[in-house]
């Protein structure tokens, strides 16, 4: 099991370690939202800001995840390594593998480059920002890739994703403070747990509490990897 | 090496059930090579996919390689090699890393996988293309690599589904050689194809699948005997005559086609009575039935329209 999550983590990395241009791509987002929209919340946004940005990251890289599965289910390879002994759980873990890596190395580029414009923050914190984010990305890309799986197509998945999220993002409070807007608006946001993972990162940077945070985040974990393994065990792709 | 008992697969449907596979009983034995022949859409692809472990079935059970298929799928896939339809190669992996995944996946180490892949690179023609990303290699040359694949592992009973679709005339004839060379190494071969020419030159046995159903068994060779006899094509300006002296004759213009046993011995003597009775010919054609008059014989239809059709 083990090993077999160490092969199917190793394959799908292959292509990234040869051809890194794809990482630095993916930086490309979030560095626009750190120069452009960051310096609109005035020089002590930063800190409220950026482990945000951090939040941000973990939904829209691992989200999109799904979409480096479908090729391989309609060029035949899902197929072929099911026929392999492979763990069924290994196929899913191994990419959700991958996704989580490259985002814990794109927290740390963009923190690092956030250090530039005035974002404070000491080795431990980061490695606990980052630690929660990689949790939300594993919670993330197990439903993913199992939604990728089952809808099979571009098209489906595509609008499955800016159905869901885009409010997901909207309500999380990412770029301004849901306690800013009106009654009811707030309260739709404490019903999205992503509000509350936002509100424990930035507890990590600042002072306050990461209990509801935590408390979401390992249910989310818990929920997405129970769904997606589900859906690797069943789903004859 | 398969024993299939009343395996079947029904599917649901938004205009209901449909019977995709209706309970095929079958043997394959060890070393045989078994072509299992059917319009598309007859259910082909989805008893290979039952037998592969890849598809639950509805009902019956199958041993497979020494395997319960129910009871024992991971035994299943340890002990068979798949190729499916669509290939299977990884488009942005490199040939080489692609092959010693698979062989790591069936639990080979590193050392004994690079063994293995270099014996297979050479035995399909891959030799040199180890470091090329599978998305540049020719269609034929990705269909040697799905097949490698299926064998890194040594797997007794090796299963293709429709090895040759999509492939030009020349990459098939070369493919079909690689999978009699399987043959010829003791390896059970299964395959799925709906192409005569291909049933024809691989299958020791072909198995004839039709709405689901299994409705012929037998080598090319018998199938086609069932057939009766050969087809006699004469060209003759007095057609009506030559068709009244044989039974089931078909008279098209000034040509007359009819069936007899061993044609090519009964044409002399054939001609020879026509002759003294003063018709005159000014062609003559002899066929074997072929695959296809046996598949039309079976159900009422031509496989080759069908292939057409699709």
């Amino acid at each position: 099991m083990l090993r077999d999550t160490w092969l199917v983590f190793s394959r799908v990395m292959l292509p990234v370690v040869r051809n890194p241009v794809a990482v630095v791509f993916g930086l490309a987002q979030p560095l626009l939202y750190l120069g452009l929209f960051g310096p609109l919340l005035g020089d002590t946004g930063w800190q409220w800001f950026v482990p945000g940005l951090l939040v941000q990251m973990a939904l829209f890289g691992t989200a999109y995840a799904g979409f480096s599965l479908l090729p391989e289910v309609r060029t035949g390879v899902m197929e072929r390594l099911r026929v392999t002994p492979v763990s069924r759980v290994a196929l899913l873990v191994g990419r959700v593998g991958k996704d989580v890596l490259l985002l814990v190395v794109q927290g740390l580029l963009i923190m690092l480059a956030a250090m530039l414009f005035g974002f404070r923050a000491t080795a431990g914190q980061m490695l606990l920002g980052l630690g929660l984010v990689a949790l939300l990305g594993v919670a993330i890309g197990s439903v993913s890739y199992a939604i990728a799986l089952k809808v099979k197509l571009e098209y489906v998945f595509a609008s499955v994703l800016s159905a869901t999220i885009v409010p997901l993002m909207l309500l999380s409070g990412v770029l301004l403070p849901m306690s800013n807007g009106p009654r009811w608006l707030y309260w739709l946001s404490r019903v999205n747990p992503l509000a509350h993972v936002v509100d424990a990162e930035r507890s990590i940077f600042n002072p306050g509490s990461v209990l509801y945070g935590l408390i979401s985040v390992v249910a989310l974990v818990l929920v997405g990897v129970f769904y997606g393994v589900r859906t690797f065990n069943r789903e004859s792709a | 090496m398969i024993e299939a008992r009343g395996l079947a697969r029904r599917f649901t449907t938004k205009t209901g059930p449909v019977d995709a596979v209706r309970g095929v009983d079958f043997d394959v034995a060890e070393g045989e090579l078994v072509g299992f022949l059917g319009p598309n859409g007859a259910g082909k692809s989805t008893t290979l996919r039952m037998l592969t472990t890849l598809l639950q079935p509805t009902a019956g059970k199958a041993v497979v390689a020494g395997h319960d298929l129910l009871t024992d799928p991971a035994g299943v896939r340890r002990n068979i090699g798949y190729v499916g339809q669509k290939g299977g190669g990884g488009l942005d992996q490199r040939v080489a890393d692609e092959l010693e995944f698979q062989a790591r996946f069936y639990g080979l180490s590193r050392q004994g996988s690079r063994r293995k892949i270099a014996d297979l690179l050479e035995r399909f023609d891959l030799a040199g293309l180890e470091k090329r990303a599978i998305v540049t290699l020719s269609g034929g040359q990705q269909r040697r690599l799905d097949i490698a694949m299926g064998m890194l592992h040594d797997p007794r009973l090796l299963f293709l589904d429709e090895p040759s679709t999509a492939l030009d005339p020349q990459s098939r004839r070369n493919l079909w050689e690689h999978i009699r060379q399987l043959k010829d190494d003791g390896v059970t071969v299964f395959l799925t194809t709906h192409y005569l020419d291909e049933a024809d030159f691989l299958s020791d046995r072909l198995l004839v699948i039709d709405h689901g159903s299994i409705v012929g068994e037998g080598s090319p060779d018998e199938l086609k005997h069932r057939v009766s006899g050969d087809l006699v094509v004469l060209g003759t300006p007095q057609a009506s005559i030559v068709a009244s002296k044989f039974a089931d004759a078909v008279t098209e213009g000034e040509k007359v086609s009819f069936r007899i046993p061993n044609g090519d011995r009964a044409l002399p003597g054939l001609l020879r009575d026509l002759d003294n009775i003063g018709v005159e010919l000014h062609s003559v054609q002899v066929h074997r039935p072929t695959l296809d008059d046996v598949f039309l014989t079976m159900t009422g239809r031509s496989l080759r329209e069908e292939a057409n059709a699709a």
